[in-house]
């Protein structure tokens, strides 16, 4: 009964999860770009909806689309102002880049904030249910059913939308998409400002999840990338499959090695996966 | 023209201490430190084109290395020289696992191996103290005598860093290094162990910061794992490299001139946003100076690797 | 003549895809000898098997005693065996002589640097480069990068020279002019495994054909018969034509 306590726990972290990696994997898979912004990103909007919540009472759940559009926006600027200029440039030259530009938020973040943890206490709080032996606080179910509806919204904005087919295309074939009167720049910068909003709105569900602090930014990072090496580059079903699965991992791990080593276990996993099988589970080749 | 500014500079180095008070020399040891690690750096991301994020790595684990051989009552300086190689088998290891990753999985592997071995040393509480760092032996004399030492051990790390490099360039690994950096398919079909020059460079890359990291360990006596296992240890000799313009051995020398300079005059009062501001050197670099100060560019990495002379 | 390359039941797989499905051939010494096939037939899979690029799923590959199915590509090319791509590798921020003296100095064997600019100087004047030789590789015309990909792979002193395409996107006069080349690295005693699109090339430069079809060695024969064999013809253009032109009166 225990096991499978610990798999539903695993299967509903999964569930943010996919939402956090989701943003990191799209403008990864779009623009070939390591946004090592990402997780500052979501540590923000986590900060946004704490804030929301104590001075205006927003609940962080309906305050996901105010992160959303709060970060798209910083998103949208970041790209077209910073990213933009060094697209044809060698990955280093990004990665530096997008480093130097974490480095910037991160610092302000702690600047403004301070490293200490603020917890968003939910009053009156939400409880658990218990389903049939296992039992599932009732914030966290909350949390993965907006995330699968989020990363769901979005999988649906790409198949369904012209900026989605748009982005789409810029992925497949940069080159034939500016043929077809694609406005790569742009889309470049929706593409990024999309990441952003995803992160923006898995920071709001974050917080109420997990105390919030600068501190977590580098640990969701890395979340990320396993994610999407876990399940393949650049398909929402992969995030899906890495997110669900890196959750039923840490889930498992947290029991029987202990919680406190879940980072080391996503590292380990990492540095397993890139030895012996970067192309994931789905066995997909992501960007080289 | 250059050889005889080459011996100059030499001469101005070995002769700093006689009139030098130790705060310069502090700054110089800084210099020197820096330069080997740009120098080291060098061999893996400018030589081999391959962008590694695992100098931190390597120089926390340098200075573990030496710290806890220290504390188990070996000599400093041989202390110094097993963690080097220490840092070297690492590397060629760790080498065959990831450099046959490209591109940002590479990146992203060498920038995680730090933070494993952060993780690592953190837990190991009972060979290197955990959380609550190492603490190294004390040495028995002045702090001027000190100074020097520290002094003149870096600049043995750096000059060797330097001489290695330029040896290297007119080598046929470096030649080909600059193959594979260049279209690493076409270097194989000319018959070029692609699998062992790159673990060549790799272990070249590891081998000075872990010097370094192991003599850092011995000037400022209390290691934690946070400190020297920081991921800006990796980021900056990066940032050196590309601000002294890629392109050339020397390059890497004037890249770290440049950088500490710029962090003794213009941030280090900052202290609290240190990191912040180096965010934005960052960017700005990437922006605005393509070509580092020197010229060489990003051009460089799409292709041409330098003689050893500017 | 013992033959200088064999492959026995040569086989690979890419996923559900069978690329190269039971070949056997030998190449002898001093021939020059045409593959070709539709598009997909695994020309280029054949030739990445040779020169390993891929493993083999089955069978064996001899050059001279030496099996070398599970050798890596660069020891492959130590050992003799070059080739071109289709697409041409270049190192595009070297000159041409430094792209030239890498093969020299690599696979070619020689001692230094010096030496291998040397010898690369000549191969360079072999292929009628050597006016262009300190410019970049990547400000010459197709042509000439064909011509570099070439010089390149002669200066790794192959014995056996793998030709993969060279003749794609070259007019009339530069396909003639390939085609001495071609001759000439023959009468230095190189064996050539020329791949091809163009009938042109292979009757007039081969003395034998291999032809490949989804993967098989539907022929192995002179140019003249291959030209007239009606699954080779089917192969190409299909069952109608195949019984109209086959075994027909040249």
């Amino acid at each position: 009964m225990v096991y499978v306590q610990v798999l539903v726990n695993g299967l509903v972290l999964g569930g943010l999860y996919c939402a956090i990696a989701v943003g990191f994997s799209l403008v990864w898979g779009v623009l070939n770009v390591i946004n090592i912004l990402h997780g500052s990103l979501i540590i923000l909007g986590s900060y946004a909806a704490f804030f929301a919540y104590q001075y205006l009472n927003i609940d962080p759940f309906l305050f996901v689309p105010a992160a959303a559009a709060l970060l798209f926006c910083l998103g949208y600027l970041t790209q077209l102002v910073f990213i933009n200029p060094v697209m044809a440039s060698p990955v280093l030259i990004t990665l530096t880049l997008t480093f130097g530009l974490n480095l910037l938020l991160y610092n302000l973040m702690i600047l403004a904030f301070k490293a200490d943890f603020r917890k968003v206490i939910l009053s009156p709080p939400l409880g658990s249910i218990n389903l049939g032996g296992v039992i599932v606080p009732i914030d966290r179910l909350i949390s993965m059913a907006f995330a699968l509806a989020l990363v769901g919204l979005l999988y649906a904005l790409l198949r369904g939308s012209r900026i989605g087919r748009a982005i789409v295309a810029v992925r497949m074939d940069r080159e034939a998409a500016q043929l077809m009167g694609v406005k790569v720049a742009r889309i470049y910068a929706i593409t990024f400002g999309l990441g952003a909003a995803m992160a923006g709105a898995a920071g709001s569900l974050f917080s109420v999840m997990f105390p919030i602090s600068p501190e977590m930014a580098n640990a969701l990072l890395f979340k990320a990338f396993v994610i999407c090496v876990l399940g393949g580059l650049g398909s929402v079903p992969g995030v899906m499959i890495g997110g669900l699965t890196l959750g039923t991992i840490e889930s498992y791990s947290a029991l029987f090695i202990g919680p406190e080593y879940s980072v080391t276990v996503s590292f380990t996993l990492l540095i397993l996966l890139l030895m012996f099988r970067p192309t994931g589970i789905m066995g997909r080749r992501g960007f080289q | 023209m250059t050889r005889l500014l080459l011996v100059a500079a030499a001469l101005l180095i070995l002769a700093l201490p006689a009139i030098a008070d130790n705060y310069v020399l502090r700054v110089a040891t800084t210099m020197l430190m820096y330069s080997a690690l740009a120098l080291g750096w060098n061999f893996i991301g400018g030589f081999a084109g391959y962008p590694s994020f695992a100098t931190a790595a390597f120089f926390g684990l340098g200075a573990y290395a030496s710290g806890v051989l220290q504390t188990k009552g070996l000599p400093m300086v041989a202390a110094w020289l097993l963690a080097g190689a220490i840092a070297a088998l690492f590397a060629a290891a760790l080498g065959r696992a990831i450099l046959h990753l490209r591109g940002h999985y590479f990146a992203i592997a060498s920038l995680v191996v730090a933070e494993v071995l952060r993780e690592v040393t953190n837990s190991a509480t009972d060979l290197t103290g955990g959380g609550m760092g190492l603490n190294l032996p004390v040495l028995s004399a002045d702090v001027t005598t000190q100074a020097r030492l520290f002094y003149y051990a870096t600049f043995v790390v750096a000059a060797t860093a330097l001489a290695t490099a330029a040896l290297v360039a007119r080598d046929r690994l470096g030649f080909g290094l600059r193959c594979i950096q260049q279209n690493e398919d076409a270097a194989i079909v000319l018959g070029i162990n692609t699998r062992r020059y790159k673990v060549v460079a790799f272990t070249l890359s590891a081998v000075f910061p872990g010097l370094c990291g192991a003599i850092y360990a011995s000037w400022v006596n209390y290691i934690d794992p946070t400190d020297v296992y920081d991921v800006l240890l990796s980021v900056k000799p990066i940032v050196m490299v590309l601000l002294g313009g890629a392109g050339t051995v020397l390059g890497a020398v004037y890249g770290a001139f440049l950088f500490l300079l710029m962090e003794e005059l213009v941030w280090r009062n900052l202290l609290e946003f240190h990191a912040g501001l180096l965010g934005i050197i960052v960017v700005c670099l990437v922006l605005f100076l393509p070509h580092g100060l020197r010229g060489g560019g990003w051009a460089f990495w799409r292709g041409r690797m330098g003689e050893a002379a500017p | 003549m013992s033959a200088m390359l064999r492959l026995v039941n040569v086989f690979r797989r890419f996923g559900g895809l069978v690329a190269v499905n039971d070949i056997s051939f030998e190449l002898r010494a001093g021939e020059i000898v045409g593959l070709i096939g539709p598009n997909g037939a695994g020309k280029t899979t054949l030739v990445n098997l040779i020169t390993g690029v891929h493993r083999p799923g089955g069978g064996e590959i001899w050059y001279g005693r030496e099996r070398i199915d599970r050798l890596s590509p660069d020891r492959i090319a130590r050992r003799g065996i070059a080739r071109t791509f289709q697409i041409v590798q270049p190192f595009p921020h070297m000159t041409v002589l430094e792209n030239v003296a890498g093969g020299a100095l690599f696979a070619g064997g020689a001692p230094t640097i010096r030496e291998a600019k040397d010898r690369a100087m000549e191969h360079l004047e072999f292929t009628g480069l050597s006016a262009l030789a300190e410019r970049p590789a990547s400000a010459l015309t197709l042509a000439n990068r064909k011509r570099l990909e070439l010089a390149k792979s002669l200066a790794t002193n192959p014995r056996l020279l793998l030709l993969d395409e060279v003749n794609a996107g070259l007019n009339a006069a530069e396909i003639d002019a390939a085609l001495d080349l071609t001759r000439m690295i023959a009468e230095r005693g190189i064996t050539i495994l020329l791949i091809e699109h163009m009938m042109k090339v292979v009757l007039t430069v081969t003395s034998r054909v291999l032809v490949l079809h989804h993967g098989e060695l539907i022929a192995d024969d002179t140019p003249g018969t291959v030209t007239r064999d009606p699954r080779v013809i089917e192969a190409y253009l299909g069952p109608k034509f195949a019984t109209r032109y086959g075994s027909a009166a040249p």
